[in-house]
């Protein structure tokens, strides 16, 4: 690395962070999504698939690539299967460069669907048929919109304070993790399980149909979130951008003064280690 | 061996690779488990279990290897699927024994987005065969185990699997449509005799073309070409017919009524516009003109607000009628002034009764339940894939709409003041933008203005259109940009009518010249007429600068979104059509705008003469309770809430469903439209289809009443809601139904004086009957109230679940022994009375003295009171809170019978509950100072509702369990 680019990567880490919001035909979260970074104290930019792949040197100035939620080319096939796809076709090992040079890759309900489909929880090398982890359609058969507690775990991904519960609304269709055979083992060995919804007590709840709707989907071990072993790669079904402000929550009437949605925390705790 | 098995269909095999993709056995199928539950309901007992798998069809031109690779790495899940593959032209093995194979392809020509999605996939990642066309096509297939009779299996096929007027059915997999319909070219100008036609001729002309034009219109038209001296052409007469439709011109109601010897010039124009112009409120921005009302909600930042009908198509087809319902109404919001952004939806249904014996079900008519299922996964797929949170809205229940669903979907919009007004100027290019131009919807303008039949599935079928709400949202996307660079100076939707109207409507004042062949088709084989009628989805029409529309264009490139010059906006003060060089139609816009005959229609009204019931006496008021919280009007809606994104876009303040368990129905919802303020905006509405038929002035106030009140009770100011009319009637040529129309917009017209509420935007749907044979069923009048309507600060907004034992508990507002059409009266199964219709003298100042109360933070919760009155809205704060409540209520007076239920039961509008804590009970009596209020009794820690008699004797003792469980319904959608 020259002198240059030590000093200019030195000067922006001291700056506030550049958060990249990918969008594509049918996504929907990225302004809510942007305004999060903005309001954790991050510089938000909105970006469309095509810019970056014209221009995929975007993401070197950048330091979260954000892929938000919505229905990526309508769910066709599969939740988030074409635009992961794409973006394997498109970008290939960048992403795998970015994340191995300290890029962070956040995806949130349908930028989880991609990042499932798009194997970087899995790491590099791996075919598309080789996953070994899935979002598959929701236990209940429908579209679940509704507000449930997650749990943070000891995970890899150290930038979330394991133990803390939070609320947060979930809205999905295809959320319920699955695992090929000896999968899960392998994730929780690399403390790659990140996020559980658990009760409002933060307890663990039964597995399977006992669970819901704490656990919208039927997720095997109620698992939410995933992330890769470096922790820098993270998805989650539910949505913290949509528990931003003190009156998101379902039942901010009943509660004393809040200031802001416990949301917020997850972008906080992103953007201070993407600061590092 | 069954020799005369009925296949219902048989299709060749396609000459396509057939890929089927299912979960592994191992997979709980929640789509198998959804068929299996459905044919339970249908009485198909014998089937055991279901599997669904997703088929794919793909160009002949790949090889085997080729069609393995992409089924393995795009179309089947590693972890979850198994797939299977066919060769073209190969017949899938014959199914095991004790297993039927139902397959659901859609017909050559109806929208496959998910195939269009795949292909667009394939072509991105270079996986296209030798001829480069990837050439995709889906279908949908059960596999179905138990001893099956062919009666079984048609009849899952048939009313859980396929609608055939979109899809083609067929049983053990032989064949299935591929490819797009074939057709050779018929454009150009065609000439339709008419000079020389009788009056006769004329009308089975305008039958047999589903031009949907009566008589006295026919002959206008016929007196125009005579003065010309030449025949029409077909693109001429269809555009007449689009733009003189029901469904566009709105004859009924801007007509001519006679009604008790008055004469009505324009009913709309005399009654509802009467009393918003009179009003002119200054913050209501534009009103009546655009394809939305627009108001102020802060600064220069206003919102707009549409509610569509889309009944018919619902009918035929409820999924792709409903979804388009919404996908349409989001493009009225893109078409007001320079668009806006949409920032909520809403959505309400009027169906028959769920537990409809299929006996009764009239011959040609869907099911209730299959309507409601439909149009709820309409709604749930269009506006969730839109990215704008279904926020509020209802379903209502009653035998009138077996043969006739009202469907009507709403969506409110952000923009700000720069963006209200546009101009189109001769020299500007028209741009169209969004989804190409197939025969889809051809004949949806006429189709909606005539009654429906048995015969309608068939006759229609073409007038049913199929949404792709990615294109929307991609047209949504590119189209606010534009807008914000200032790339376009007009905007409309391609609605009813398509281009015919959208562009006829632009270029009134103008002039405009089309050119046919520009437009992108979805396939070959249109006539020029119809793509110029057609009413694909997903389109909006653009007038753009010349020197803008070099940018404008690569913008909508830069994302994938189609984007072509159609032709120009001119001087001539005519509509000029040409394909491939040939005129094929031109038209004086002065005749097609203003050339529409205005029929006179009388209309008269008569009280049904039904003997007055009073109060039937309630042996067990807590039973009687419980059985009206599981009335269909009143119990939970939350299986249809929570299959809607209500919270998408963050800006959620009170949601539709509330409470410690979030199963407590709010009264209306609140977003706060901008990020940036404290500001928020209720949605709410109101209806009630029981009291049509009795009075329908008094079903409109209570209506308009029941929006409003709802808006107060969480927040909102009323003295600035703003209001939209959608009336659903039967057939107004008929006196009657006529007659309670006019009587309800007079209602109309009297409670938004009264109110200070203008009304800002509305549509009608006025030919809601259903014929069976030589019979016809109408809809009950019905209207449809929404309003949206600011609160000052959304920290102070209120919410209906009771918050904490020991406060005090309010009703607000004077209750009186009206019972007709209540639920109470449907409970004991009498009819008549006197419906309870609004006091407009004391109703706006009661609403503005607990507006401000609300404001100012004096209650812990608050609740209106609607359908099953009282007893319903405190046992439904009770279940949703976690808290008890005792109360005493004192019997009110009743023309006969029992004082004590009407108390409970009657649904006397203009009234809430309200939750007070002991600290601010006397600044909130003190607020109220002259109005009616009354103390009913305390919330409690223990989990009972109790309600005491005048004599205080304990009539209703019930567990909050039993109220939720009673309220939560046993429908499973």
């Amino acid at each position: 690395m020259t002198q240059t680019a030590m000093t200019s990567s030195t000067t922006s880490s001291t700056r506030a962070p550049r958060a990249l919001v990918l969008r594509s035909a049918g996504t929907n979260c990225d302004f809510e999504a942007a305004r999060a970074f903005e309001l954790a104290g991050a510089r938000a930019e909105r970006v469309h698939t095509n810019r970056l792949a014209e221009r995929p040197e975007l993401l070197r100035d950048c330091h979260v690539l954000f892929l938000p939620g919505g229905f990526s080319h309508g769910d066709s096939i599969a939740a988030g299967r074409i635009m992961g796809a794409e973006l394997r076709h498109r970008l290939g090992d960048l992403l795998h460069e970015f994340v191995h040079d300290g890029g962070f890759v956040v995806g949130v309900c349908n930028g989880f669907q991609v990042l499932v489909d798009l194997g970087l929880l899995e790491g590099p090398g791996r075919a598309a048929h080789e996953r070994r982890v899935a979002l598959a359609g929701n236990r209940s058969g429908r579209f679940e919109c509704r507000w449930v507690h997650l749990r943070n775990e000891a995970s890899a991904a150290t930038w979330l304070p394991s133990g803390a519960v939070w609320p947060v609304p979930v809205a999905h269709a295809e959320g319920r993790l699955a695992f090929a055979p000896g999968a899960i083992e392998e994730f929780e060995a690399n403390r790659q399980i990140a996020l559980r919804y658990v009760d409002a007590d933060g307890r663990d709840l039964p597995e399977g149909d006992a669970g819901y709707p704490s656990c919208p989907n039927g997720a095997a071990r109620n698992v939410a979130g995933l992330c890769d072993p470096s922790g820098r790669v993270l998805g989650l079904m539910p949505h913290p951008e949509r528990n931003l402000d003190p009156w998101n929550h379902p039942n901010w009437t009943r509660l004393g003064e809040r200031t802001t949605g416990e949301g917020l925390a997850f972008f906080e705790g992103l953007v201070a280690a993407a600061r590092v | 061996m069954t020799s005369a098995r009925p296949v219902p269909t048989r299709l060749p095999l396609p000459a396509a690779w057939r890929v089927e993709v299912f979960l592994r056995p191992d997979e709980f199928d929640p789509e198998g488990a959804r068929l299996e539950h459905g044919a339970r309901e249908l009485g198909v007992a014998a089937l055991r279990s279901a599997r669904r798998g997703r088929g794919y069809l793909l160009s002949p031109a790949y090889s085997r290897i080729e069609v393995e690779s992409i089924a393995r790495e795009f179309l089947a899940d590693p972890v979850v699927d198994t797939w299977r593959l066919y060769a073209p032209s190969e017949s899938p093995p014959a199914p095991g024994p004790g297993t039927r194979r139902v397959l659901a392809a859609v017909l050559p020509g109806v929208m496959d987005p998910e195939a269009r999605s795949v292909e667009r996939l394939l072509v991105r990642v270079e996986r296209t065969p030798s001829d480069g066309e990837p050439r995709v096509g889906t279908f949908r297939v059960f596999e179905l185990e138990g001893e099956l009779g062919d009666d079984d299996v048609a009849t899952v096929g048939r009313k859980l699997v396929a609608n055939e007027t979109i899809e083609a059915l067929v049983t053990d997999g032989e064949g299935l449509p591929y490819g797009v319909p074939a057709g050779e070219s018929r454009r150009g100008a065609v000439t339709v005799p008419l000079r020389e036609a009788s009056p006769e001729q004329l009308v089975e002309l305008s039958r047999d073309g589903q031009l949907s034009l009566d008589r006295t219109e026919m002959l206008a038209v016929q007196a125009h070409y005579r003065a010309l001296e030449r025949e029409p052409t077909l693109a001429e007469l269809e555009t007449i017919a689009q733009t003189w439709s029901e469904h566009c011109k709105h004859k009924t109601l801007t007509g001519i009524v006679e009604f008790e010897g008055e004469r009505i010039d324009n009913l709309l124009k005399s009654t509802i516009k009467a009393a918003t112009d009179r009003l002119a409120k200054p913050w209501c921005w534009s009103v009546f003109v655009d394809n939305a009302g627009i108001v102020e909600f802060e600064g220069d930042v206003g919102v707009c607000f549409k509610v569509e009908t889309h009944n018919h198509p619902s009918a035929i087809d409820p999924y792709g009628g409903a979804g388009t319902g919404i996908g349409g109404v989001v493009r009225d919001i893109l078409g007001a002034g320079l668009g806006a952004r949409p920032v909520a939806n809403t959505d309400a249904f009027f169906v028959g009764p769920l537990d409809l014996p299929d006996d009764e079900l009239p011959k040609g008519a869907m099911h209730p339940r299959r309507i409601l299922r439909g149009v709820v996964a309409g709604v749930r797929d269009y506006g969730n894939r839109m990215g704008i949170p279904t926020v509020n809205g209802g379903v209502w229940f009653h035998e009138g709409y077996v043969g006739n669903p009202l469907v009507y979907a709403g969506t409110v919009g952000v923009m700000r003041r720069e963006h209200v007004a546009k101009e189109v100027r001769p020299g500007d290019l028209i741009v169209a933008v969004g989804g190409r131009t197939g025969r889809d919807g051809i004949h949806g303008a006429t189709f909606s203005s005539i009654e429906l039949s048995e015969h309608s599935e068939t006759l229609s079928s073409h007038a049913v259109q199929i949404g792709d709400p990615v294109t929307e949202k991609q047209v949504l996307d590119c189209m606010l940009e534009a807008r914000d660079r200032g790339l376009y100076r007009a905007v409309t939707d391609c609605g009813a009518g398509g281009f015919s109207s959208a562009v006829g409507e632009m270029g009134e004042k103008t002039g405009a010249e089309v050119h046919l062949e520009s437009v992108p088709l979805k396939y070959p084989g249109l006539a020029s007429h119809e793509i110029w009628i057609s009413e694909a989805q997903e389109r909006m029409v653009l007038a753009v600068p010349r020197e803008r529309v070099e940018e404008l264009l690569a913008l909508f490139a830069s994302e994938d979104v189609e984007a072509v010059v159609i032709g120009t906006f001119t001087d001539s003060k005519r509509l000029e059509l040409y394909d491939r060089g040939e005129l094929v139609g031109s038209l004086d816009m002065e005749f097609l705008h203003d050339g529409t005959p205005r029929p006179v229609r009388k209309a008269v009204w008569e009280r049904p003469d039904l003997p007055d019931p009073g109060c039937p006496p309630s042996a067990d008021p807590g039973a009687d309770l419980l059985a009206i919280l599981g009335r269909p009007n009143v119990q939970s809606r939350e299986w249809i809430v929570r299959q809607y994104d209500h919270e998408v876009q963050g800006r959620s303040v009170v949601k539709p469903l509330v409470g410690v368990r979030g199963d407590g129905p709010s009264d209306g919802a609140i977003v706060r439209p901008v990020d940036t303020s404290t500001r928020g905006l209720a949605i709410t509405c109101g209806a009630n289809p029981e009291y049509g038929d009795l009075d329908p002035y008094a079903m409109a106030t209570w209506a308009i009443d029941e929006a409003l009140r709802n808006a107060v009770a969480v927040g909102a100011d009323p003295t600035h809601a703003a209001i939209l009319d959608n009336f659903s009637w039967g057939n107004c040529n008929l006196p009657d139904r006529l007659g309670s129309l006019v009587l309800a917009a007079k209602a109309c017209h009297d409670a938004a004086l009264a109110y200070g509420t203008p009304f800002v935007s509305g549509k009608d749907s006025l030919n809601n009957e259903y014929r069976v044979g030589d019979r016809t069923l109408a809809i009950p009048p019905t209207l449809l109230i929404s309003s949206i309507a600011p609160v000052p600060d959304v920290r102070n907004a209120v919410t209906m679940d009771l918050k904490a034992a020991g406060n005090a508990i309010y009703l607000v507002g004077t209750t009186d022994g009206r019972l007709g059409g209540s639920q109470y009266h449907g409970l004991r199964g009498v009819r008549g009375g006197t419906v309870p219709g609004a006091d407009l003298e004391r109703a706006p100042a009661l609403m503005a003295a607990l507006h401000r109360a609300l404001a100012r933070g004096l209650a812990r919760s608050c609740h209106d009171l609607s359908e099953g009155g009282l007893a319903v809205a405190l046992a439904e704060s009770c279940f949703a809170g976690g808290v008890g409540a005792e109360i005493a209520v004192a019997p009110v007076e009743v023309t006969t019978g029992d004082g004590f239920a009407a108390a409970l039961f009657a649904e006397s509008p203009t009234r809430w509950i309200v939750e007070v804590e002991e600290r601010n009970r006397s600044a909130f009596e003190s607020a109220l100072e002259g109005m009616p209020l009354a103390l009913l009794g305390r919330t409690t820690d223990e989990p009972r509702l109790r309600v005491k008699d005048g004599s205080g004797a304990l009539r209703v003792d019930v567990e909050l369990d039993a109220l939720r469980a009673a309220h939560h319904g046993r429908f499973e959608g």
